[in-house]
């Protein structure tokens, strides 16, 4: 049989789709050998239960957390979890004071930081800088081109002063010089008067009290004025010492007010103004490498930022006023929970509100890093209170019998196929159990690559399943029929057939893929792993179809059986009542099919 | 059994047909109705929401010694609180359990009877017992995201469907069928007053794509008669959506049948063996919102597109030829009759070329019926004259005439 030509391309498209499932299986088989996989799919909450946590929020001082912060904290704890995977957490708060995340399956340590971390990212000027220690040690010179040592981009600057990178020992010895490294020495004398009157600077007298400087461009310049530097801040400037733990405990960081802290690895000091651009102005994060300047990457990583339209434009004023401004203060400092994560030199003026942050961490902590920063920060930190086992909300036979009746479901529609259409009903039962593997296998891929877990709602979509993609068949199938009552030989009945059924089935498949789509990038949680069943079984279908049903079809056509109308075969013309036409077929010889009729037969 | 293949063969032919568009008013009338009170029961009856929405109340019960069977038995003492409250019941920690029971908002009153109840159903002291108020797992954030997500969708949807149907009215049909679906389904809710759980939430959603799906699938196939149609002016619109209708009518029933089996095993299950719980929420929104979708792809999208199409002047025009058709047709084989040759095979599908008003499934019985069918028998059995010279095959053709005498 193989050498009919007719079956020649079907059986390559059948061996394709063996290759396909050869792959999964592989695949599949690979990971649970070298990786972590499992050879079941990974089930959801409701089905295996998983880790409770409880989160309590940690408040400065008498503080209290209201129910809107909450809910908001909530919203965000939500995305964070949903860009670990499709996993299906359940976040909810308890008491107006907790947040309680459940999640399936054992979240590593690393998971659960990314969960809770605020990760409050600003943007503010470094007003004075100074080595993180009040040890006597070789630091900065009190000139005022301090830049940090352990400033990560800390890269020649555009600026006269030059690569001040390794910093010169000139301030020896005693501690009391080294801790005021980084204020002009006339500076601190000159802030006496809290109203910052006569400071050496170009705009003297910013008030405190009304210039908020939440990122708003009211009065681009005043962030970085160092006017802010006033003497209280100046002393608590002097008496931080980053390498004591709990030394940044007591700071309290507020958007309008400057703050002085330590850089986060604790080799530097600032002073920094009032928050130019907060995070809630961060549009998009993404981690990446630093490409190069001939476009290759490198092996530097970086977080690239953009802003939204008031936050790039505050960005850019700040940068185009600090550009030209004496080292320590042309410098940006980006904290992350009060820290400074990064504080670099303006080379140039930034106008297009794209920033980009290199430092020391490794690619995975910038990607995470990202996601959090992509969500928004929370309004707190929170601490982990509790973490416990659940059990499964739904008792084990549920799920038993849910697959029971799924079973009892496929035993029906296979009757029922078979009732319909005769040995046609094979095909259609075939064609659903190399889709249920299908589903098997990727499902299981996926529960390893993309942390998919099962959960009930997903079961009963793959029941679901079962008629959408038999749907297709029964499309297929009733076309063919179609053909075969217009009298069309079976060879024909399928091609003709199968060009009318796919643009049926693609377009019908395509709306619901795109529902899939859509709901997919658009919605969280729940409807999330709804909309990723629902596009992976579509796909699966469309696959199935064409790279099984169809070739399947071709290859029966040639069958005597199916060819040659068989009473039993589902498609004889007899049943169908096809009409009769007469075709040459070769050698001089006519044939009328179907050959012997009755007389209700037509309506030609 | 019904005879399936026999009835489709007689739809596909025309020779039977349902009278799908031109009994559109009755449908639209029933489907208002039940529209009607699916609204009414949702203004009337809320939604029973269930505590992922609302929030509601948790209690733990600490160190429990003995927590066999705690699933029962929780839902035991909560039953005896407060009767036919549905609850969450999950056992935190491996070893030394608590167990968690959570219930909507309960009273004060209910609160401290049902903590007493737990306490002496695991045998621990009142106080071990602690109640407090969760929030909502499913809060107004998913909520908004998700409908924003759909409403995304639908104009989507609506886009994709009018490029590829070239008619917005099709996409506008689509959408008409949908919102009546959904609103059914809602209005079903509502009125059992079954629990609304995120899992039905996401059964509505299934719903609504199968609803798309299915009214897709028939009107691909209205798209293809109705251009046909258009082509050979031989029917009218509705006369053309009528066919693809009954055409497609056998594989509708095959294709809901087939998707509602295992649904309907899933909800013999939940009703006899498991008692209320996800999978039977589940599988019961799935089955009203699947049958009703394939009731409102056939009964409600493609008569509503005639509807919105039949003032297109596009189809008026087509209505008017078709008109001319069909009476010259009859006249044709009036004439053919007369000289009593029959009517010959050029009369092209004369059955189905009927009007919406008889109403009668046999169409034989129509105003053009009489001539098509009169004969079929005799027509039938000679389906296409075969000349007598080609009978026996080509080698026998018949000589051509010099050319003398051509």
């Amino acid at each position: 049989m193989a050498l009919n030509p007719y079956t020649r391309k079907p059986l390559r498209v059948l061996g394709g789709l063996a290759a396909i499932v050869a792959l999964l299986a592989g695949l599949l088989a690979g990971a649970n050998i070298w990786g972590t996989a499992h050879w079941v799919p990974k089930l959801g909450l409701d089905l295996e239960g998983g880790t409770q946590m409880v989160l309590e929020p940690v408040l400065v001082g008498t503080n209290q957390v209201s129910g809107q912060q909450l809910n908001q904290a909530r919203d965000i704890i939500v995305q964070r979890v949903d860009a670990n995977g499709v996993s299906g957490a359940e976040v909810t708060t308890r008491g107006g004071r907790n947040i309680v995340v459940s999640m399936p399956g054992q979240p590593d340590k690393a998971t659960e930081d990314a969960i809770r971390k605020s990760s409050q990212m600003r943007f503010r000027a470094v007003l004075a800088a100074g080595a993180g220690t009040n040890q006597p040690q070789p630091t900065t010179t009190p000139s005022g081109g301090a830049t940090g040592p352990a400033s990560p981009t800390g890269s020649a600057t555009s600026k006269a002063t030059k690569a001040t990178k390794a910093p010169v020992p000139t301030a020896t010895g005693a501690s009391t010089t080294a801790a005021k490294s980084g204020i002009p020495q006339a500076l601190l004398n000159a802030t006496t008067s809290p109203s910052g009157t006569a400071t050496s600077k170009p705009s003297a007298t910013p008030k405190a009290t009304a210039s908020p400087t939440t990122g708003t461009s009211a009065k681009p310049k005043s962030p970085t004025d160092l006017a802010w530097v006033t003497e209280p801040l100046a002393k608590q400037f002097q008496a931080l010492d980053c390498a004591k733990p709990g030394a940044l405990d007591k700071v309290v960081d507020d958007p309008a007010k400057p703050l002085v802290t330590c850089s986060a690895d604790g080799t530097e000091k600032f002073i920094l103004g009032p928050v130019i651009v907060g995070g809630d102005q961060i549009d998009s994060a993404a981690a990446g490498y630093r490409p190069l300047a001939n476009g290759q990457p490198s092996s530097e990583v970086e977080i690239q930022l953009s802003f939204k339209s008031a936050g790039s434009k505050a960005y850019a004023d700040a940068s185009k006023a600090m550009v030209s401004l004496e080292s320590p203060r042309n410098r940006m400092a980006a904290t992350l929970d009060s820290k400074v994560i990064v504080a670099p030199q303006f080379n140039e003026a930034i106008l297009n509100g794209q920033a980009s942050i290199t430092g020391g961490f490794t690619i995975e902590q910038a990607r995470d890093l990202a996601n959090q920063l992509k969500f928004g920060a929370l309004p707190m930190s929170f601490s982990l209170e509790t973490r416990e086992n659940i059990s499964p909300t739904l008792g084990s036979e549920q799920l038993r019998y849910g697959l029971v009746a799924g079973m009892i479901g496929l035993l029906l529609v296979a009757g029922y196929s078979l009732l319909q259409y005769r040995a046609l009903g094979f095909v259609t039962v075939a064609s659903i159990v190399i889709a249920a593997l299908l589903t098997y296998l990727s499902l299981t891929i996926l529960g390893w690559s993309h942390n998919y877990r099962l959960d009930m709602a997903g079961v009963t979509g793959l029941v679901i399943a079962i008629g959408v993609t038999a749907d297709s068949f029964i499309v297929y199938f009733e076309r063919i029929r179609d053909e075969v009552r217009e009298g069309r030989p079976l060879r024909g009945a399928v091609d003709t057939g199968w060009r009318r059924a796919k643009r049926t089935i693609v377009v019908a498949d395509g709306v619901n893929f795109l529902a899939a789509l859509v709901l997919y990038f658009l919605a969280s949680s729940n409807v999330r792993g709804f909309a990723f069943t629902l596009g992976l079984t579509t796909l699966i279908d469309i696959l199935v179809v064409f790279m099984f049903t169809h070739p399947i079809m071709g290859i029966l056509a040639e069958t005597k059986f199916f060819g040659g109308g068989h009473k039993w075969s589902g498609l004889s013309p007899e049943r169908l009542g096809a009409t009769p036409t007469t075709r040459y077929v070769g050698r001089g010889r006519f044939a009328t099919t179907p050959a012997a009729r009755t007389a209700e037969g037509s309506a030609r | 059994m019904i005879n399936f293949s026999q009835f489709g063969n007689d739809l596909y032919t025309g020779r039977r047909s349902i009278p799908f568009i031109a009994h559109r008013r009755r449908w639209y009338a029933a489907s208002a109705v039940l529209v009607l009170i699916a609204l009414l029961g949702l203004g009337v009856k809320h939604l029973n929401l269930g505590l992922e929405f609302t929030g509601g109340s948790e209690f733990r019960v600490a160190a429990a010694t003995n927590v066999d069977n705690y699933e029962s038995r929780a839902r035991d003492a909560v039953q005896q609180v407060s009767p036919g409250q549905a609850a969450n019941i999950t056992k935190l920690g491996t070893s030394s359990s608590t167990i968690r029971v959570q219930t909507e908002q309960l009273t004060d009153a209910q609160n401290n009877d049902l903590r007493a109840a737990l306490a002496k159903e695991f045998g621990v002291g009142t106080n071990e017992v602690s109640a407090s108020f969760v929030g909502p797992s499913w809060g107004q954030s998913v909520t908004q995201q998700a409908l924003r997500a759909l409403v995304v969708f639908l104009v989507l949807t609506f886009l994709v469907m009018a490029i590829y149907f070239r008619t917005w009215k099709m996409s506008l049909a689509a959408m008409i069928a949908l919102l009546h679906d959904m609103v059914i389904t809602v209005g079903v809710y509502a009125l059992t007053g079954l629990e609304v759980s995120p899992a039905t939430m996401i059964g509505f959603l299934t719903v609504l794509g199968y609803s798309l799906y299915d009214t897709v699938v028939v009107f691909d196939k209205v798209r293809e008669n109705t251009q046909e149609a258009f082509g050979n002016k031989r029917r009218t619109y509705a006369e053309a959506a009528n066919l693809a209708v009954n055409q497609t009518v056998v594989r509708s029933i095959n294709t809901t049948v087939v998707a509602l089996l295992p649904i309907a095993a899933v909800l013999v299950m939940g009703f006899t063996v498991l008692g209320p719980g996800t999978l039977l929420d589940l599988s019961l929104v799935l089955f009203i919102g699947m049958a009703i979708g394939a009731y409102s792809s056939i009964f409600i999208a493609t008569p509503a597109l005639v509807s919105l199409r039949h003032n297109e002047p596009a189809v008026q025009e087509l209505e008017k030829a078709a008109a001319k058709f069909h009476t010259r047709q009859a006249k044709k084989d009036a004439e053919a009759q007369a000289k009593g040759t029959g009517p010959g095979a050029g009369a092209e599908e004369p059955a189905t070329s009927e009007g919406l008003e008889p109403a009668v499934a046999g169409r034989g019985t129509g105003s053009t019926g009489s001539t098509g069918s009169a004969s079929p028998a005799s027509t039938a059995s000679t389906p296409r004259t075969i000349h007598p010279y080609a009978q026996t095959g080509p080698r026998n053709q018949p000589r051509r005439k010099p050319k003398s005498q051509r």
